[in-house]
């Protein structure tokens, strides 16, 4: 099965059984041509002596740890092939992943990302206003996450325009003209967790009880994502952060979403219930933290996830240092097939991870 | 300026090159054609033919000639 052949189905169509049988055969396929196209990876598979062919559904492959790309240099593909390297968000003084693409993984990564977003937008590209600094992708041969962040959801905008400056300050000036001349039109806005509460939704509100300027939005759709840790430690809630951004400016269609960059593209959109879902694309597995045994739904444990999408590293299957909940299967009341779930946090002691939680470090 | 000069004319002052670089190009041949690139190109196209991209276009947007393809589909209209 090729990933084209995937990419035809949408991306919340498949019940269990058939998922099932599509990841395996895809995965099992992934397993193989790292195994042939990585030293790396086939020497730690050779020494658990694993079988990829006796396997019976996709929860018995391996899965590697993500901090294993900061320290081995983990490619499937020749290097002459590599057109961009990704890094993880980390804090000062923290190692970074490296994750190799080539022009396929590359341009498939968008390609899902497209499917699965558009599928909550609509196909048509809105006038876009991201809520960050323009500097943020100016450095374009090492591509942070945060930037890739960025740019991936650039595509779905059609007049985009940075709500802060480079001091991350909000450039009110330019949010206003925006809105006038896109005025009834619907907006997206995009942004990391953190800097929307910081930068924007906190400058709303002194805008307006100091000088009594309001915005509305009420038109936009807002999807933003990289990490709650900071927020939680302030006791702001997913709900409290929706609610406070509907107070303010008139904001409502808000999700969240969960990805990282070790799997770009295959990203994990909540939806209108606040669940967040897995596509056909990828799916998560939640594992017991003392023997990696799947954990049945309610229980929280570590997020595995596994994607269709990475030829040119071995990424497809990797245990993160998130926990979660499995909520369901098939059966959430949006109507979307395939399981949801909400993540729960970082596991203790993991390092601060997601565009959000590193630049809110600083705080 | 025709159809094709505004073509080439967006390329050329995107990635800052020569018109003889033009025939063959394909997405990430060189450095500037790359995914930030990519976006001010599409960004110089629209405003320069009146326009706005399909999300599928800006993907299957893989070289010089495949541009020119895409721009003359119906629903975009341009005549080289």
């Amino acid at each position: 099965m090729t990933f084209d052949e995937i990419l035809n189905i949408s991306p919340y169509s498949l019940g269990r059984a058939k998922k099932e049988k599509l990841l395996t055969e895809r995965l099992a396929e992934l397993t193989r041509h790292h195994r042939a196209n990585c030293p790396e990876y086939e020497a730690m598979l050779k020494s658990i002596s694993f079988d990829e062919s006796k396997i019976s559904d996709y929860s018995e492959l391996p899965f590697l740890p993500v901090r294993l790309f900061k320290e081995l240099e983990l490619r499937s593909a020749a290097k002459e092939d590599i057109v961009k390297t990704m890094t993880s968000s980390g804090t000062t003084g923290q190692a970074v992943s490296r994750i190799y693409l080539d022009r396929v993984t590359s341009s498939n990564q968008q390609k899902t990302l497209v499917k699965i977003v558009s599928s909550f937008t609509g196909s048509s590209r809105m006038p876009m206003l991201i809520i960050d600094c323009p500097s943020v992708i100016k450095n374009r041969a090492m591509f942070s996450a945060r930037g890739a962040g960025i740019l991936g959801f650039s595509m779905f905008g059609s007049d985009r325009q940075y709500a802060l400056n480079d001091d991350m300050q909000l450039d009110i000036e330019t949010v206003e003209k925006f809105l006038e001349k896109h005025s009834g039109e619907r907006i997206l806005l995009f942004g990391f967790t953190f800097m929307i509460w910081q930068h924007f939704y906190r400058e709303l509100v002194k805008l307006r009880d100091t000088m009594g300027k309001t915005f509305d939005l009420s038109n936009g759709i807002l999807i933003h994502g990289g990490g709650w840790k900071k927020l939680v430690s302030e006791a702001v809630s997913q709900e409290r952060f929706k609610e406070c951004l509907t107070d303010v400016c008139g904001l409502h269609d808000v999700h969240d979403y969960y990805g990282m960059v070790e799997q770009t593209g295959s990203i994990y959109m909540q939806c209108e219930c606040g669940h967040l879902h897995a596509s056909v694309f990828s799916d998560v597995i939640i594992r017991d933290p003392y023997d990696f045994s799947v954990l049945p739904q309610g229980e929280k444990g570590i997020i595995q996830v596994v994607s269709t999408i990475p030829e040119s590293y071995p990424g497809h299957s990797l245990l993160t240092e998130d926990e979660g909940i499995l909520l369901g299967e098939d059966d959430c009341p949006c109507g979307r097939l395939g399981k949801y779930f909400m993540v729960a946090g970082r596991l203790q002691n993991a390092e601060i991870r997601g565009c959000s939680d590193t630049y809110a470090a600083k705080f | 300026m025709t159809n094709l000069e505004k073509y080439n004319d967006a390329f050329i002052t995107t990635f800052e090159i020569t018109e003889d670089q033009l025939a063959g190009l394909k997405y990430q041949d060189i450095q500037a054609w790359d995914s930030v690139g990519h976006m001010s190109l599409i960004a110089a196209l629209e405003d320069a033919f009146d326009i706005m991209f399909d999300t599928d276009d800006i993907i299957d947007f893989s070289s010089y000639e495949k541009g020119k393809e895409i721009l003359s589909k119906e629903e975009y209209g341009v005549k080289f």
